[in-house]
């Protein structure tokens, strides 16, 4: 017996929601520098805290992050994992390595991708750099930086990048 | 039973499209505002309690975001209510009266622009009784419109009246995103959206936030000599199911009113969450409410801001009692499209 000939015993009643959706006016800053091929953070007038990307807040002290910092593309691994479960409709061929990079003169991560290395030579505190994609492709997005490759600079000890409040 | 006092309230302008900015950008700027007028910090701040929506902005757990607009460290004492921000006020209330707070922060924020508000609302409101029909919202308000109008329980003269004054009163309200006047002409001559409801019977779609500080009685007298008590407080919900409801009157309410006993009290204003013009006339007549000022802040009909609209009423009632000769304020917040939920709060200011 085909599929075709089952009797369903439910009804389909497909539910779709159309939003537009807003970054905010802070991130819409940033992403406006991303497009130009910079990356530039927001810093807490209290606290100091640098953000990238910015949300527009600092979730410590609850107030707006208006204080623009422009930002190297460099930095280190805070925290990998590698992937090997193929994810449907993602291109990327397991297995990879994601990352949490924490940029020069930041105190937040942001997740994307490694590459142009040895997985098994991937580790915390590995410098590496933005590798962009070409710039006639550069968009709204951080997907402008194809990935992040390392760099031939000493590792980083991590844990001297937890934030001191000052 | 240890007493609650507001002590503080403020509002953003209410934005038909706030474009760009976000939840977070709209809560910021009044909870400051609201630390700045009362002196105080979040350090101050016992427990923080917000009202908001998910739906609105499609996203699960999308209130958490809105906790960035606060400060979190030292860690803070928060929740959250997938209601109307009325409601965070009310499990505030709760928290200082079981002794675990003595202040209390409520935000609210909502932005009715990015998406289809009816679908939104359907889908929200209703996940299982009237489903897969999806009912919009104005349709539903105007089923009981329709009901109120057939038995005579309202006018249509009412309804023009409402429409007309919260746009007359809107001049009392800095906020208020509808302000221009209308005649009696240019409401008749507006299109039905869903009979008997046409466009300016309905709230306008908008974006915004509120906050609110509460703190117990002792506490709220270090803000002010004149404090403005919650003497009373009731919420009760009709049946989901709209098919066994009478939608002519409200026997929840009535127990509300009997409850607080708010016959016997004289009020001297009161700020209804009436998001539907036939609902002011209706609600006033159940309320005894006929000769009371309501909604002089022109109410939900010129600004709407989803999930703070009822918090809205309680803040402009006690706002309407602070700057005024008045004692007895009533405030109402409500959730639903035939006023499924009713929440009623009585103010009282002390000598």
């Amino acid at each position: 017996m085909s599929s075709e000939d089952t009797q369903k015993d439910y009804s389909e009643s497909p539910i779709n929601l159309e939003y537009q959706y807003t970054a905010g006016s802070a991130t819409t800053r940033f992403l406006n520098q991303v497009k130009e091929g910079n990356i530039v953070g927001q810093s807490c007038p209290k606290c100091k805290a640098v953000y990238v990307p910015p949300r527009g807040s600092c979730p410590r002290c609850g107030v707006a992050t208006d204080i623009e910092v422009p930002l190297t593309d460099k930095g280190c691994i805070e925290s990998f994992t590698v992937v090997y479960i193929p994810i449907p409709g993602n291109p990327i061929v397991p297995p990879y390595v994601c990352a949490m990079i924490r940029l020069d003169g930041t105190n937040i991560s942001f997740l994307h991708l490694i590459q142009e290395v040895d997985i098994e030579e991937i580790r915390i505190g590995m410098r590496i750099q933005a590798v962009w994609k070409p710039k006639e492709e550069w968009t709204y997005s951080l997907e402008n930086i194809k990935w992040f490759a390392p760099i031939d600079e000493p590792d980083i000890d991590v844990t001297t990048l937890r934030f001191q409040e000052s | 039973m240890k007493k609650v006092a507001i002590v503080g309230y403020a509002q953003h302008p209410i934005l038909q499209n706030a474009g760009a900015l976000n939840e977070v950008e709209l809560i910021m700027p009044v909870v400051h505002q609201l630390f700045a007028d009362l002196g105080i910090y979040q350090d101050d701040i016992d427990f923080t309690c917000s009202g908001s929506c998910d739906y609105l902005q499609g996203a699960a757990f999308a209130f958490v975001e809105g906790l960035s607009a606060i400060q979190t460290n030292p860690p803070i004492k928060e929740s959250h209510v997938e209601m109307d921000a009325a409601w965070a006020m009310y499990e505030s209330m709760l928290k200082i009266q079981m002794g675990d707070a003595e202040t209390a922060l409520i935000y609210g924020f909502g932005k009715s622009s990015p998406g289809d508000l009816d679908s939104i609302i359907s889908l929200q409101m209703d996940p299982y009784y009237i489903s897969p029909l999806w009912p919009d919202r104005v349709s539903l308000a105007a089923l009981q419109a329709r009901v109120l109008l057939d038995q005579n329980i309202i006018t249509r003269e009412q309804m023009l009246a409402a429409v007309i004054e919260a746009r007359v009163n809107s001049k009392n309200n800095k906020n208020a995103l509808i302000t221009d006047l209308i005649d009696e002409s240019e409401y008749l001559d507006n299109t039905m959206i869903s009979s008997p409801l046409n466009k300016l019977d309905c709230p306008p779609i908008s974006d915004g936030s509120s906050a609110m500080i509460i703190a117990s009685e002792d506490k709220a007298y270090e803000f002010t000599d004149h404090p403005i008590l919650i003497e009373g407080i009731d919420h009760r919900i009709e049946s989901s199911n709209l098919g066994s409801r009478n939608l002519s009157s409200s026997n929840t309410l009535q127990a509300s009113i009997d409850q607080l006993d708010l016959n016997n009290i004289k009020f001297d204003v009161a700020e209804l969450h009436t998001q539907f013009s036939h609902e002011l006339p209706f609600l006033k007549s159940l309320l005894n409410l006929v000769d009371v000022p309501t909604n002089l802040s022109g109410g939900p009909l010129v600004g709407n801001v989803m999930m703070c609209a009822g918090l809205d009423a309680i803040g402009k009632t006690f706002e309407s009692l602070k700057e005024n000769q008045f004692k007895h304020g009533l405030a109402h917040a409500t959730s639903g499209p035939c006023l499924q939920h009713n929440m009623l709060v009585h103010l009282e200011k002390q000598k």
